[in-house]
């Protein structure tokens, strides 16, 4: 049987997550067909059609699905899944919110966040803020799974032809429905995709200040981000926090400014090709997890960064 | 309120609470509290690879149920729900959260007690269970346990009642009959109208949730708190995924202290080759 893969995207362009979550579904091996639902999201379902490693599309196209509203996109996922063994979707906000509804409909167990495919049937997942990673095995006919999706290579956007398939719509449940969204538009990388961190907290002591970080970032090609601390006190947007409870990130450089390295914080960020931590507190825990420290007020040191990269 | 649920008689006999009075202006809210290790934590895997010790660690209340707990409780303040209604599933001593739930304003409280390992599936079947006896307009959650990372119940929750769905919620505006919502999504924030009932699950951003009064703690002790039985909501434990072991994450390799900017952008050119 194949495997479903449910693509993230905002109705207009495909997000980068759904390669890496058809490279979880490939590491598990067998035929991949993605579901594109949507509404006038054709041209999404065109480039997805392009993947490689993708048989077929299924193209949902429907104005009950344009905001991914769970009550409308569960039922749907839940009527095509049994044609499959494994159903996945990126652990992104979205995913996280229609998936499990899958699963109950589906009255099987949900396995979130998989790090690693041993077999078909045996998955890694953290769990305990990755201070554990637990090895589970799922008898489920239909196996229903998140993907932390920077665990997994992205697969090629290109190569693929795949076919694509109109799916009836079911109708809008009426139960939910949307009012407005307020998404950053930057033209920095997003924080999933970037290369180059730079995380600020509590020490940057004022959105002000953040601006340190977005001067280093930019000219390094890179994404900022922040701990829970800064973004509770309002130095930086919520869709900014890293860690446990928010934004997993591994990019080849994460910089820490002004963060303690709380295991909430570490859990998002430690899978980080080089982290490098600027603290004025030698016994910062993030100092345990940094490849290169540096014990500095970041005020002097973020700006002298700055100058010499 | 419109399309309240018929009135419910007292469940569970011999126990001394208010019985449910189903009026127009009544609005019930529950909220489900899971016993966790304390979020200042950090586990270790025991040596046998079985799962993580346990044995003398702080348990405590799920953090992002204490925020739960706090914007039902807000809710009742202001005068938009009448009851709120603590429930936990778990060990005995998980009456030690539900008693703390008690104390920041919960009204009265539900065990579902059971020693067993309950997965996200079968705590939303018994929370199912609950809500089909309690008849809630609303039922409150956290995003996320931080024991499970699992971050599921409040949506099997939805999907099995058919309730409708707000998670990680940063806001809540009650209106009649309806809730306007703000959930911390991907790329920012996001506004939905939810008709009642409705499941919400918290984000860090709802609230801050108060401490409890040492007066409070004394009369939460007083509040009624059931004990009931999954058998005796009908529903049985059983799970679709086995553990097969827990292992330490790997651990990075020791790093270094630079003494200057000026070391560090040389390490990170030319030894790393980040930059
Ligand atoms: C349920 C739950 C979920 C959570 N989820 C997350 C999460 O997803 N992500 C997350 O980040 N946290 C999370 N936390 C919070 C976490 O426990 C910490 O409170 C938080 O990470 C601390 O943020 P911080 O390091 O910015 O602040 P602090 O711990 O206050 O650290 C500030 C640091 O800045 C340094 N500093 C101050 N001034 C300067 C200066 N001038 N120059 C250099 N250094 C300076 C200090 O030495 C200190 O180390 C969560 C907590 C809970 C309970
Ligand atoms: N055993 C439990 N008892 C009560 N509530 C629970 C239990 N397990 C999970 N929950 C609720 O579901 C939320 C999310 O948990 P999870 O889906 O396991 O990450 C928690 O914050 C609780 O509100």
């Amino acid at each position: 049987m194949a495997i479903l893969v449910i693509a993230e995207h905002n109705n207009s362009a495909l997000n980068p997550a759904t390669l890496n979550t058809v490279g979880a579904a490939s590491a598990i091996g067998g035929d991949i067909h993605l579901l594109v639902a949507g509404s006038g999201c054709a041209a999404v379902a065109e480039t997805a059609a392009k993947i490689a490693g993708v048989s077929q599309v299924l193209l949902a196209d429907d104005a009950a699905y344009a905001h991914q509203l769970p009550e409308n996109v569960a039922p749907l996922i839940a009527g095509i899944a049994p044609s499959y063994s494994h159903v996945l979707a990126p652990a992104s906000t979205n995913g996280k919110n229609y998936l499990p509804c899958v699963a109950a409909l589906l009255d099987v167990d949900q396995i979130s966040d998989i790090i690693a495919v041993l077999s078909a049937d045996t998955f890694k997942r953290p769990i305990y803020a990755g201070n554990a990673i637990a090895t589970v095995r799922s008898s489920a006919l239909i196996k229903v799974i998140t993907v932390r999706t920077t665990a997994f290579e992205a697969v090629a956007a290109e190569g693929g032809s795949a076919s694509v398939e109109a799916v009836a719509a079911l109708a809008d449940s009426g139960k939910s429905s949307f009012i407005s969204e307020d998404i950053a538009k930057s033209d920095r990388p997003d924080l999933g995709s970037a290369k180059v961190i730079v995380s600020g907290g509590r020490g940057l002591l004022s959105s002000d200040n953040f601006q340190l970080l977005y001067t280093l970032a930019d000219k390094l090609g890179g994404a900022v981000g922040a701990s829970r601390a800064a973004v509770d006190a309002g130095f930086a947007a919520n869709d900014l926090q890293v860690g446990q409870t928010g934004k997993i990130v591994a990019p080849d450089l994460y910089i820490a400014v002004g963060i303690s390295g709380a295991i909430q914080h570490l859990a998002g960020m430690k899978d980080s090709k080089v982290i490098v931590a600027i603290n004025k507190d030698p016994e910062a825990p993030i100092f345990q997890v940094a490849d290169y420290g540096l014990v500095a007020d970041l005020f002097e040191a973020v700006p002298e960064l700055t100058q010499a990269v | 309120m419109k399309g309240m649920h018929p009135e419910q008689p007292c469940r569970f006999a011999g126990v001394n609470f208010p019985l449910y009075q189903g009026d127009e202006e009544s609005m019930k809210v529950l909220v489900a509290v899971k016993r966790v290790v304390d979020y200042n934590v950090k586990v270790r895997v025991k040596a046998d690879n079985s799962g993580v010790d346990l044995a003398n660690v702080k348990m405590s209340m799920n953090p992002f149920c204490e925020i739960a707990v706090e914007e039902a409780v807000r809710l009742k303040e202001k005068g938009v729900v009448t009851e709120v209604v603590v429930v936990s599933i778990g060990p005995n001593a998980a009456q030690e959260q539900l008693r703390t739930a008690l104390a920041l304003g919960g009204d009265r409280a539900i065990l579902v007690e059971t020693e067993a390992e309950v997965g996200s599936l079968t705590v939303a079947k018994l929370l199912k269970a609950v809500v089909d006896q309690e008849q809630p307009q609303l039922v409150i959650l956290g995003k996320q346990a931080i024991d499970s990372d699992n971050n599921q119940t409040g949506q099997m929750l939805a999907a099995l009642t058919g309730f409708a769905q707000g998670t990680f919620i940063s806001k809540v505006e009650a209106a009649e009959g309806s809730f306007t919502i703000t959930r911390e999504i991907d790329g920012g924030l996001q506004k939905l109208a939810l008709k009642l009932p409705a499941i919400l699950t918290t984000d860090l951003r709802l609230n801050e949730p108060r401490y409890a009064s040492l007066p409070n703690i004394m009369k939460a002790k007083k509040k009624p708190l059931d004990v009931v039985t999954p058998e005796s909501l009908g529903v049985e434990i059983r799970s679709t995924l086995e553990l097969v072991k827990v292992e330490a994450p790997e651990e990075r390799k020791p790093g270094i202290k630079v003494a200057s900017v000026a070391e560090l952008v040389d390490k990170l050119k030319n030894e790393a080759k980040v930059i």
